[in-house]
């Protein structure tokens, strides 16, 4: 990158510059033009000047050019015209000169505008680009939240001053110096007078803004270090609660905005301080004309002409002359910004673009070892790690690394993983320097999985398929309007020196799937057998049962879901089990299901709390009304609170039985209290309920029998709200059924989770072990539908959060690994990959996974650094470091024959 | 059966019998009801206990787990807790308890039942009485068993 910014956006925008430069040039001819217009016309037509005869004509757009030396001349002698129609012919002359002038600034306002939007783009894609090409070692110690309002933020201003940025100072230059000339025509002392004032405006002023360039450097660190700060707060609010520091942490950010505040301040007295004196400097100038000039009127050595010509003239300086130091002003402005930036992008040692050339199809050569070769590594802190270690890694074999002290064993997998550069010392992928080959082999040969993993915001589909993603493979088709879109894309990312690369191409290549050979199916498979393998399926079904699904997206699906509704029920019946779960029926009441549910016979969006929109409306309890449900509710919530009112009445506000085996809160508890205490209510106007008869009636809405148990729900009264169902429906006005999704035992309840859908009805309480076997069942049934699969699928959909937050830390592991696993590699080195995993399940993982590669035809070679060392029983051979160097290679076999420090260790 | 049968089944215990009526009504609230088919294990011996069950209808036996297989050691009917002992001392189920026929129970759940204890200092009294109670048996049946074995 160019060392300021005016060599960058003339390096990158010159023929442009050039043309807009010529552009304004032209345009400079009707803008004078239009200057001189109004004088003819108050003279001519309308003071009459020339038309001192009421027949007289004048020619009008008449004139001659004779070309020197060739005396040749060439003219045109005009339309005759009288004084109106010269009028309406010179006013006609204006408003198309205020039309060209329109157009020509509109065009260049356009024009530079596009000039700045393109730079502003390459300037930010560079800059990415450059962070992609970091070398390791810088890369740990960037905070993200800089960087980004780096990119973001502070080159913002690069866009809007690459259009001026030597427009402007021509321009300006050019009508500052045009006037200047005239005053020294005019007079020459007085001319040297104001060209002296000039050069102290350009010179002082310039000066005093050195500081405010210097604060305004201050203000871009500053903040930038709050973006950096900000995203730490949002990102250890966790840490910040568990160790109470969120007070150091407001006084942290306090200080910071205290500091930014006075940088600011500072700014802004220096900042209209220097305008004050530039308007001084720029006013003294006409009292210097005054004085020497009446002085010099005075002795007789001037006219008075001359001077009123010099103080006419001067009027134009000024202007072009603040808007030059302006201009100055943001040049040294975006400068300092420009130097900032740079100064954090420009890093010794970045990763030469060759390696990451776009490769589609690597040549899946045979690579046959990986060796390092007498390599050393230190840590950040500078200290060896790994000295001088010499290791093969044959193809198909599987070898542990365990460390006894030291932290070689990891460092070393690190190196493998390219994830950090041996001080000395190298690794070769066959006969090659790891290094020098571009990552389009070393990334696809092998897969590095470590402790730290980063997921991308997305879907778990597209994180498991991360690792496939190289290179564009499968094309995507555009037709028409896309087609003509697409091309504006490419042509404008080839203009601001982007990749065009097209983010919709199919980017997942199968042929890198880990088993099979390339078709679509295989890579299903790898995914589901990765999944497997990493025992993660299991929570990927889970995860699907609990999300919703719209069943206008995928209406296949929805029908599917249905389908094995009606399976478990009935297999249910089969097997006589149908009392486990007591289905939705639009003609029988479901005894552990609310009051509320029976009647809507449907699922709310909102849960029925009592803001809730449908609750909180006046027809519901008229609706309640017209079916007669509305006083034998009142009578039975009243009867719920006396009993609710008994039992937790005496309890204290902070027991936890509040929330815990009731939904009420001790407020609400109270509340019943003193409703049941208020005796005869008076009756609101117009028949509307009391509040506390809505209060009981809600309380009725959640009544389940079995749970309440008070023996109150009569069979007439569930036969009433059976009977009544439909006529409720009916009378709830339009906007309110909106909120209902009835049940119907042949559609899907988009408002339902996917597991309720499957269901569809209530869990028996008459079977103490109902959960563990409808689960057993449902597994079963689904699995013989093939429904599992696209249960599997649903669950692969699932968003996953920024950075896998919506994962537990073991779930984010499995997948880290399964990431892995899907992707066909020669080597796979895990570094420590399943920390915080149960023994007994990481073996499991361990030997699920050597299996699994295993199987691949590749033959793959996996290197993996244990914590349990206890396992590397299940590998080839097992390499033992102790303080950075090799203390014993060999098979597990030999190893606890002949090493007493390895026996120790396993025992 | 309704909440306020088994508010009175409960008060039939020792343990509960001078507790609060209000307070068994919150026990028996807070606990879920529960039915067992005949053969269906209400908890296996060695499982980490963390309820116990107040048997309402119905009968159960005791299994200890011998080198032959389950041995029935003996039953219960209804008014009768089961589980209760784990509860209180944390450790693993000494046996196996399954329904002899349909069973009807009250879950009470561990953490519920020391909320309430807490709550009525009595209780705790009464509690240990109990127990030291069926201790007392208990170690008069073993004492039986030994002299028998010698004998």
């Amino acid at each position: 990158m160019q060392k300021t910014l005016l060599r960058y956006i003339w390096t990158h925008t010159r023929p442009q510059q050039v043309f807009i430069l010529l552009i304004v040039a032209l345009s400079m001819i009707p803008y004078f033009l239009a200057f001189d217009l109004p004088k003819q016309i108050i003279n001519g037509p309308i003071q009459g000047q020339g038309f001192e005869d009421l027949s007289t004509t004048q020619n009008f757009l008449d004139f001659s050019i004779s070309i020197p030396f060739v005396d040749y001349t060439f003219g045109f002698d005009g339309f005759p015209l009288d004084r109106m129609q010269t009028l309406v012919a010179l006013s006609s002359v204006f408003l198309l000169l205020v039309i060209i002038n329109g157009a020509f600034k509109y065009y260049i306002n356009t024009y530079k505008g596009r000039l700045g939007e393109r730079l502003l783009r390459r300037i930010r894609f560079e800059l990415v680009d450059r962070v992609l090409r970091f070398p390791p070692r810088h890369a740990k110690s960037l905070n993200g939240a800089e960087i980004a309002s780096m990119i973001k933020d502070e080159v913002e201003p690069f866009g809007g001053f690459t259009g001026d940025a030597f427009v402007q100072p021509a321009l300006l230059g050019g009508q500052a110096l045009a006037a200047l000339f005239f005053i020294i025509l005019q007079n020459f002392w007085l001319g040297m007078v104001a060209a002296f004032m000039v050069a102290i405006q350009v010179i002082i002023i310039p000066k005093m803004r050195r500081r405010l360039i210097e604060l305004g450097r201050q203000r871009q660190i500053t903040a930038r270090r709050l973006a950096g700060k900000v995203n730490e707060v949002v990102e250890g609010l966790g840490t910040i609660h568990a160790y109470d520091t969120s007070n150091f942490e407001r006084a942290d950010v306090a200080s910071r905005l205290g500091e930014i505040y006075r940088i600011r301040y500072d700014l802004y007295q220096w900042k209209f301080l220097v305008k004050f004196l530039n308007n001084f400097l720029s006013q003294v100038t006409p009292f210097l004309f005054y004085l020497i000039g009446g002085y010099l009127t005075l002795r007789g050595t001037l006219d008075v002409g001359q001077l009123v010509a010099v103080i006419n003239a001067y009027k134009d300086l000024p202007g072009p002359l603040k808007e030059l130091i302006d201009w100055d002003q943001a040049r040294q402005d975006v400068q300092v910004k420009y130097e900032q930036v740079f100064e954090n992008f420009e890093v010794e040692d970045l990763i030469n673009p060759a390696i990451h050339t776009l490769t589609p199809a690597s040549t899946q050569q045979k690579l046959e070892t990986l060796h390092a070769v007498s390599v050393s590594l230190n840590d950040d802190s500078g200290a060896k790690v790994v000295d001088h270690v010499t290791l093969k890694i044959d193809r198909g074999e599987t070898v542990a690394m365990v460390d006894h002290t030291g932290r070689g064993a990891e460092a070393m997998a690190e190196a493998f993983g390219r994830l950090s550069w041996p001080s000395s010392g190298r690794i070769c992928l066959g006969d090659q320097d790891i290094r020098e080959l571009p990552e389009s082999v070393t990334g696809r040969h092998i897969s590095y999985v470590s402790t730290d993993s980063y997921f991308f915001h997305g879907s778990l589909k597209d994180n498991l398929l991360y690792g496939l993603k190289h290179a564009p493979v499968k094309r995507h088709e555009y037709e028409g309007k896309d087609m003509r879109q697409r091309l504006w894309e490419i042509r404008e990312a080839k203009k601001a020196g982007n990749p065009h690369l097209d983010i919709r191409a199919g980017w997942v290549d199968y042929s890198y799937a880990a088993l099979g050979n390339g078709a679509k199916e295989d890579l299903q498979k790898s995914l589901l057998a990765a999944l497997d393998a990493v025992q993660l399926t299991d929570d990927v079904l889970e995860l699907a049962l609990h999300s919703t699904i719209n069943p206008d997206e995928d209406p296949e699906f929805a029908t599917r879901v249905v389908e094995m509704r009606r399976a478990l029920r009935a297999r249910m019946n089969e097997l006589g089990m149908e009392s486990l779960v007591i289905p939705f029926e639009p003609d029988g009441y479901n005894s552990q299901a609310t009051v509320a549910e029976n009647l809507l016979f449907g699922a709310t969006l909102a849960p029925l709390t009592p803001d809730n929109e449908l609750l909180s409306s006046e027809h519901f309890y008229t609706a309640l009304n017209k079916v007669g449900l509305q006083r034998p509710f009142v009578e039975m919530g009243r009867t719920v609170a006396r009993n609710l009112v008994e039992i937790f009445g005496g309890l204290p506000a902070d027991h936890p039985f509040f929330r815990q085996v009731t939904t009420l809160s001790a407020e609400d508890i109270s509340y019943y209290q003193s409703l049941l205490q208020r005796k005869n209510e008076p009756k609101p106007v117009n028949f509307r309920l009391s509040s506390a008869d809505k209060a009981f009636i809600r309380l009725t809405l959640e009544y389940i029998e079995p749970r309440y148990r008070l023996g109150i729900l009569t069979t007439e009264l569930q036969n009433k709200i059976v009977g009544s169902r439909e006529l409720f429906y009916t009378e709830l006005p339009a906007h309110l059924r909106e909120l209902i999704e009835r049940y119907d035992p042949d559609k899907y309840v988009s408002v339902a989770t996917l597991r309720e859908n499957i269901v569809f009805g209530k869990l028996s309480n008459s079977n103490a072990d109902g959960v563990v076997e409808l689960r057993t069942l449902a597994g079963a049934v689904s699995r013989e539908l093939g429904f599992a699969n696209q249960l599997l699928k649903a669950g692969l959909d699932y968003d996953i959060g920024a950075g896998g937050r919506r994962l537990t830390p073991i779930q984010r592991r499995k997948l880290n690994l399964a990431r892995a696993l899907i992707r066909r590699s020669d080597y796979y080195v895990f570094n420590k990959p399943l920390p915080g995993l149960e023994r007994h399940t990481q073996e499991e993982i361990v030997q699920n996974v050597l299996a699994f590669l295993g199987q691949q035809e590749n033959d793959p070679a996996v290197i993996w650094v244990l914590s349990n060392i206890s396992l590397s029983r299940l590998f080839d051979k097992v390499v033992m470091f102790d303080g950075g160097a090799i203390l014993e290679e060999g098979s597990y076999e030999t190893l606890e024959q002949e090493s007493g420090t390895f026996k120790a260790l396993v025992a | 059966m309704l909440l306020c049968d088994e508010v009175q089944l409960l008060r039939k215990l020792p343990y509960f019998a001078e507790v609060d009526t209000c307070k068994l009504k919150l026990l028996a609230f807070a606990s879920e009801r529960v039915t067992f088919k005949a053969g269906q294990r209400l908890f296996t011996q060695g499982d980490a206990g963390d309820s116990a069950y107040f048997i309402l209808s119905g009968s159960v036996e005791f299994l200890v787990s011998t080198p032959d297989g389950p041995v029935k050691v003996s039953e219960r009917g209804p008014n009768s807790i089961v589980g209760d002992i784990s509860l209180l001392c944390d450790g693993p189920r000494s046996s196996t308890v399954q329904a002899a026929g349909v069973v009807e129970a009250l879950k009470i759940n561990k953490d519920y039942l020391f909320r309430i204890m807490d709550d009525c200092p009595g209780m705790t009294m009464k509690m240990t009485r109990a127990i030291a109670e069926r201790l007392r048996l208990t170690s008069s049946e073993l004492d039986q068993v030994r002299a028998l074995q010698k004998a």
